[in-house]
């Protein structure tokens, strides 16, 4: 089995976002960055596939700035093989953009599975690798919070609304990684040792031009702090009078 | 580049109200611009797609063909490109549900344009100006499209549905397959309990760990049973105790929801379960503890005992819902 896990380095979920002197970013310092939580799951999913396999290699793939070299042996403490970083030196501004050249990276590399989050907790756009699946023309199903894997076939299972999808493809194909797939192991002691030795390959790339201005980033109204109608159960009438009177939402 | 297409959902033959916010927003950029929305409607044989003029649609492009009931990423992504090219379209719009989180991305990949996912509001302004959360909401980004076109998919409970008079003719539009080696959807199972789903909903109550047992959760389901059409969230200490499935989850590793009534009860209110909430028009909190986060984003609180004061609430909701 080899397999591709595609890693992205993004800011920790406590961390408070402060915006840039250029009001188009956000303001890095003092925030801690991390390996996406979902990509995590990935990453764990293409190591328990590569034990139950007896054999294969895990290359760690992101595309980043850098810092995400750091993100990088992050995954490989977690036990990947060896990790690739794509080196931009500016913000990647559309996931279509990003997809491209990760899919550049990924389509002679021979890997029988390619996986990524669901989502990155940046930007929020849930693409990225299902994009890529469409740039090289494999099956691809994304959020799947359950995978059974045999004989170079696969069925997955997508949480909707309502209801389960139960997706079925071969192999070579691209998976995204929702919550509930698998718990991800912390990097032992040992792994963190032993990932400073693995290999780490740079490659500078340069980004394509996204189609997107970003006009600005703003913090999101802050909600008026509203107000506490009263104590324990006398108070339901006042609520429910505020919330018909005032609200309007009864 | 003036019209636009919008990508409607069905589910079981029946299109779904994500469907009419999908038009209203694709409505938002045709007006401005003075060009028509187009809409896609891919579902099975008998599915029906009159009168969608009254709900904004100028014309109804109509794929109906059983092998497509289910979604089918590849072919349904193949099917609106195909339409999407012969079109010219300044922008595909997509509601940002479980299926268009999916297929917006094919769509873009597949036209070679930007996407813009989870939209929460749009305006024209010499070119599509789209605003989406990121940072978990932390934070808003504006960004203008400066590509002749785009896929954009829309946040539910968003985009108000419009009632309008246009034609809504219905022509029919040839499927087309996604390939061989394309992943296939075979079924769709029930969940363990089928609900209604939080990020659906135009009401949401939610319980923590402040209910203390999995057993109480009843007190929350009867709630949202006295609202009628009420989903049940959790907040991820419940999930992770095994309390609530995941699919119930609201926050920044669970479901992002803005329905008009957000009822928080017996949770503290961390920053990433609010992450989920936040843009709910109208929050109400109940907790002990006059000190608890929640308050901080509250419309309406109230302090105290949560097992005395929500059978107390479900009680008056019930009076006035009449059931
Ligand atoms: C990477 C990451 C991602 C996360 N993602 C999510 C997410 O998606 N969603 C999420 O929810 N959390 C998430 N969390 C967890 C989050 O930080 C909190 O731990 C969690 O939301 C707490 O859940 P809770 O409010 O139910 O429990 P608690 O924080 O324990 O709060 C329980 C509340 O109940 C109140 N209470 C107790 N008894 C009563 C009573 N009898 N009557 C009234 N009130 C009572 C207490 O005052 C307290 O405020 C995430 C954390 C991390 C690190
Ligand atoms: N710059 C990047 N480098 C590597 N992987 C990425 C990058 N951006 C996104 N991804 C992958 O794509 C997933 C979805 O990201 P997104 O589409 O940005 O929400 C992430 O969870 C990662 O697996």
């Amino acid at each position: 089995m080899k397999i591709a896990v595609c890693v992205k380095r993004v800011p920790d979920s406590e961390a408070r976002i402060k915006i840039g002197a250029d009001g188009k970013s956000i303001d890095e310092t003092g925030v801690k960055f991390v390996l996406n939580p979902y990509d995590e799951i990935a990453v764990e999913e293409a190591l328990r596939r590569k034990e139950a396999a007896g054999a294969g290699e895990v290359v760690i793939v992101s595309l980043g700035g850098a810092a995400a070299q750091e993100t990088i042996r992050t995954a490989l403490a977690m036990g990947a093989d060896r990790g690739i970083l794509l080196q931009v030196d500016r913000q990647v501004p559309d996931p279509l953009v990003a997809a491209r050249v990760l899919a550049d990276e990924l389509r002679e590399g021979g890997y029988d599975l390619i996986l990524f989050g669901k989502v990155a907790i940046d930007d929020y756009s849930h693409a990225t690798g299902t994009m890529v699946g469409e740039l090289l023309g494999l099956p691809s199903v994304s959020a799947i919070a359950r995978l059974e894997l045999t004989d170079g076939k696969g069925t997955a299972e997508r949480e909707i609304e309502g209801g389960i999808e139960v997706v079925e493809f071969s192999l070579p194909a691209v998976l995204t990684a929702e919550k509930g797939l698998n718990e991800p192991r912390y990097p032992a002691l040992k792994g963190i040792m032993m990932a400073k030795k693995k290999p780490l390959e740079v490659k500078q790339v340069s980004l394509a031009d996204a189609g997107v201005d970003v006009v600005g980033i703003t913090l999101p109204p802050e909600r008026q702090e509203g107000r506490i109608v009263g104590e324990g159960a006398d108070a339901v009438p006042a609520l429910i009078d505020a919330l018909r009177k005032e609200a309007k939402v009864l | 580049m003036t019209g636009v297409l919008a990508v409607l959902e069905q589910r079981d033959g029946t299109l779904k109200r994500v469907s009419h916010e999908t038009l209203a927003a694709a409505r938002v950029i045709a007006d401005a611009t003075g060009g028509e929305v187009d809409a896609v409607v891919i579902g099975p044989e008998d599915m029906d797609a009159d009168g969608l003029g009254t709900a904004g649609a100028d014309k109804v492009f109509l794929t109906a063909d059983d092998g497509l009931a289910l979604y089918q990423g590849a072919s349904y992504a193949a099917t609106v490109t195909a339409r999407a090219r012969s079109g010219a379209y300044a922008a595909v719009v997509v509601g940002a549900t479980a299926l268009g989180k999916d297929l917006a991305p094919r769509i873009a990949a597949r036209l070679g344009c930007p996407l813009a996912s989870d939209v929460t509001a749009i305006e024209v302004d010499g070119g599509i100006v789209v605003t989406r959360p990121v940072y978990a909401g932390k934070a808003m980004y504006r960004l203008r499209i400066t590509a002749a076109s785009c896929v954009v998919s829309v946040r539910p409970n968003n985009f108000a549905p419009v009632t309008v008079q246009r034609a809504g003719t219905v022509e029919t539009l040839a499927p087309v397959t996604g390939g061989a080696s394309a992943a296939r959807t075979v079924l769709v199972k029930e969940p363990e309990r089928a609900a209604l789903d939080v990020a659906e909903a135009t009401v949401v109550v939610s319980g923590g760990r402040g209910l203390k047992e999995p057993e109480h959760f009843a007190l929350i389901e009867a709630l949202a049973g006295a609202f009628g059409n009420a989903a049940v969230g959790a907040s991820r200490a419940v999930v992770d105790a095994g309390w609530r499935p995941h699919s119930e989850q609201v926050g920044q590793t669970g479901k992002t929801v803005s329905p008009s009534l957000y009822v928080a009860i017996g949770i503290s209110g961390a920053i990433q379960h609010l992450a989920g909430m936040r843009t709910a028009k109208v929050i109400v909190a109940i907790n002990k503890d006059k000190d608890a986060p929640i308050f901080k984003v509250a419309d309406y609180g109230i302090v105290g005992d949560l097992f005395e004061v929500v059978p107390r609430l479900t009680e008056a909701i019930k009076k006035i819902r009449g059931n």
